[in-house]
């Protein structure tokens, strides 16, 4: 794109070049401002737990490591999947069973591994059969939808003694009890993040408690997003954003569409598997409830509020519609989502991110510093 | 144990729940291109209005169950016209703004079930906190027929038939009337019919209508067998969707022959191995069924039929 090699011309100095592998046409955001509060928002975050319920926090952003991985399946290659629960869910029991098997903390790591991979390896099957098949659009969310309800109808009868992998007892509805704490390495080399408090003192500020695992979740989400945004403004994310606008105009221009859709499904899996095994390694306990009709479509909930074609929508949405849903938790607080996701995708299709982008840009830059007005794309677009 | 009357009852049984909870869902998907997700929440109405027709009023049954379709059908006029197809609150709009504030969600299908997916969280939970958890239950009526040393509740006998009666209705309706001519015509090319002076807006209209009304009638029919609690539309959604997608696009007769290939699937393997392994097989016939047949069966039929006409 043109716009974008006169970027990395204006560009020269190092930090310009950086910059520019997470810029392009498919994020928002390319102004020093933006990177500004980016950056201070990343700050805020690392210094919250000093003032705040960090564990909370750690949760929220759990699962919005969840709803990246729909907003790069969904916003960017325009394969709606009600399922990222089912690789969610299936990433948070393979790590409850490997890691209960495995107690050591080599045994948990591998875990982690095994439950990214479980993920990984569920949604590549699914999307194997799925887009190799020919199935495309509104079949494939349906299909995914389906089996999110088939996971929980069995994972909730499997309380029998027969339903246990090894040591490991699946519990039906009564959920998978007493997963070890999360550790990463091996042997001596190895350091547990749960339930760990690390001091800290700070000169002028005192002395004051730390969650390791919360920064973990900081550090693995601030990174996905920066390698998501740069995998949707390279070449490939060219081609995903391709397919979703015009499937059969990317085919024939010689891609490979069932396989591009096949990849990102499989690596959106696989993110959610992490997710899931962040999820159960903070709650050290996991119960079918991730499969409920419920909990599949919050990730769908939290993508489409935020703005579907916009990563940092994802994560914005996330973190805010978890803080109010949590915080309501009165008899009202359904309804109130349910309003709010109704009035979003009427009255704001492209969502609230890339709508508050543009209301910023159009009032705080003056016409001559409009490079960061480009939006995504067209607001009119259609989604299907 | 497998027994011959008892699968043949068993298959009526599943025939009638896949086409019941599915019909209102295909008219829907096959005539507007709207993927209804608070289908299971007309149902949830249709269900509620009926039982509480009798317990409260204490209407008679059959007047309860059409009072309780036809409640859902203006319920799903009503929510055609704010949300589906925002002409309301877009005249609103139009007056005071000089704009549409609303884009009809008309072949927007992942955004018309976002939609109507809020709907149903407020419908589950405007249910749950008007009448809390569960309401009272409406008697299963007829009794049991018994044979041998089995018996079987007549009702679910009498569903098998009020099912393909309604079958038979929507296929009459849309076939053989000229609201069916214009609601076909309006799917087929909209530009062309709107130009042969069909109101296609109303088309829209009414096809939601009767799409709800039907899935009024379904929970209003099922009342008194399923348990009356805020989520019981759930356990319809997967039968619905399923034999959707496995019907294809022609909407009546795909129903029917997918409620009938599934009904058998269903009730074979929940005959011999139980409930749960009997829906697992419905979840693999359809990946089965579009790994081979992309278009639903009657997408097949079509592709058959267009094939002989070329060789002859």
């Amino acid at each position: 794109m043109a716009r974008n090699s006169a970027n990395g011309e204006a560009n020269r100095s190092l930090p310009g070049r950086l910059r520019s592998r997470f810029e392009g046409p498919n994020t928002i955001g390319e102004s020093r401002g933006f990177w500004g509060g980016f950056a201070a928002a990343v700050a805020a975050l690392a210094v919250y737990p000093a003032f705040g319920d960090s564990s909370q926090l750690s949760l929220f952003m759990v699962l919005a490591l969840l709803g990246l991985s729909l907003s790069v399946v969904w916003g960017y290659s325009g394969v709606l999947s009600f399922g990222q629960v089912v690789f969610f869910g299936i990433g948070a029991y393979t790590f409850g069973v490997v890691s209960i098997n495995f107690a050591t903390p080599g045994g948990i790591t591998a875990a982690v591994v095994a439950g990214i991979v479980g993920g990984g390896l569920s949604a590549a099957i699914l999307g194997y059969f799925m887009f190799y098949g020919g199935v495309r659009d509104v079949y494939v969310t349906i299909i995914t939808l389906v089996s999110t309800i088939v996971l929980h109808t069995f994972m909730a009868q499997t309380a029998g003694s027969e339903w246990a992998i090894g040591e490991a007892a699946l519990g039906g509805f009564n959920g998978m009890p007493d997963i070890p704490l999360l550790t990463l390495g091996v042997g001596g080399l190895s350091y547990q993040f749960i339930y760990n408090p690390f001091p800290m003192r700070v000169i002028g500020i005192g002395a004051f408690e730390i969650s390791p695992f919360y920064y973990l979740v900081l550090v693995l989400l601030v990174g996905t997003y920066l390698a998501l945004r740069a995998l949707v403004n390279s070449d490939y994310g060219r081609v995903m954003v391709a397919v979703r606008e015009d499937e059969d105009r990317t085919e024939m221009f010689g891609y490979n569409v069932t396989r591009v859709k096949f990849v990102v499904f499989t690596l959106g899996g696989a993110l959610a598997g992490l997710s899931g095994v962040l999820y159960a390694a903070r709650n050290v306990y996991i119960d079918p409830t991730v499969f409920s009709l419920l909990f599949a479509t919050l990730p769908v909930i939290w993508v489409s509020i935020g703005g579907r074609k916009s990563l940092l929508g994802a994560v914005v949405a996330t973190l805010a519609i978890e803080y109010l849903r949590i915080s309501m938790a009165g008899e009202l607080a359904l309804v109130l989502l349910g309003t709010l996701l109704l009035v979003t995708i009427l009255v704001l299709p492209s969502g609230l991110v890339p709508w508050l982008h543009e209301q910023i840009v159009a009032t705080r830059l003056g016409p001559g510093e409009a490079g960061g007005a480009d939006t995504p794309d067209a607001p009119s677009e259609v989604s299907d | 144990m497998v027994n011959g009357i008892n699968l043949a009852l068993q298959f009526l049984d599943s025939f009638a729940f896949i086409v019941l909870a599915a019909a209102g869902l295909a008219i829907i998907f096959g005539i507007m291109g709207v993927i209804n997700l608070a289908h299971g929440e007309f149902i949830l109405i249709g269900a509620y209005t009926a039982t509480l027709a009798v317990t409260q009023l204490g209407l008679p049954l059959v007047v309860a169950m059409l009072v309780g379709g036809l409640v859902t059908g203006l319920f799903g006029i009503l929510t055609e016209r704010v949300i589906i197809s925002g002409a309301w609150p877009n005249y609103v709009s139009q007056r005071t703004l000089g704009r549409d504030i609303i884009e009809p969600l008309y072949d927007r299908l992942a955004d018309s079930m976002v939609a109507t997916f809020g709907l149903s969280l407020i419908l589950t939970q405007g249910a749950r906190i008007r009448f809390g958890n569960s309401i009272d239950q409406i008697a299963t009526p007829f009794g049991a027929i018994s044979y041998g040393e089995f018996s079987y509740s007549s009702y679910r006998i009498v569903l098998a038939g009020v099912s393909i009666g309604l079958l038979l209705v929507t296929y009459y309706l849309f076939t053989r009337t000229d609201f069916g001519m214009r609601a076909r015509a309006t799917i087929q090319d909209k530009q062309t019919a709107q130009a042969m002076g069909v109101n296609t807006d109303r088309m829209y209209m009414l096809t939601f209508g009767i799409g709800s009304s039907l899935a009024g009638l379904t929970g209003a029919l099922f009342a008194p067998v399923i348990s009356m609690q805020p989520t019981l539309g759930d356990q319809f959604l997967v039968e619905a969707f399923v034999a959707v997608v496995v019907g294809g696009p022609s909407v009546v007769l795909g129903t029917a022959l997918s409620g009938g290939v599934l009904g058998a699937i269903l009730a074979t393997f929940s005959n011999l191995y139980g409930t749960f392994i009997g829906r697992i097989a419905l979840l693999v016939a359809a990946l089965i069924a579009l790994r081979f047949l992309p278009n639903g069966i009657t997408g097949f039929i079509d592709q058959l039929r267009k094939r002989r006409q070329e060789s002859d």
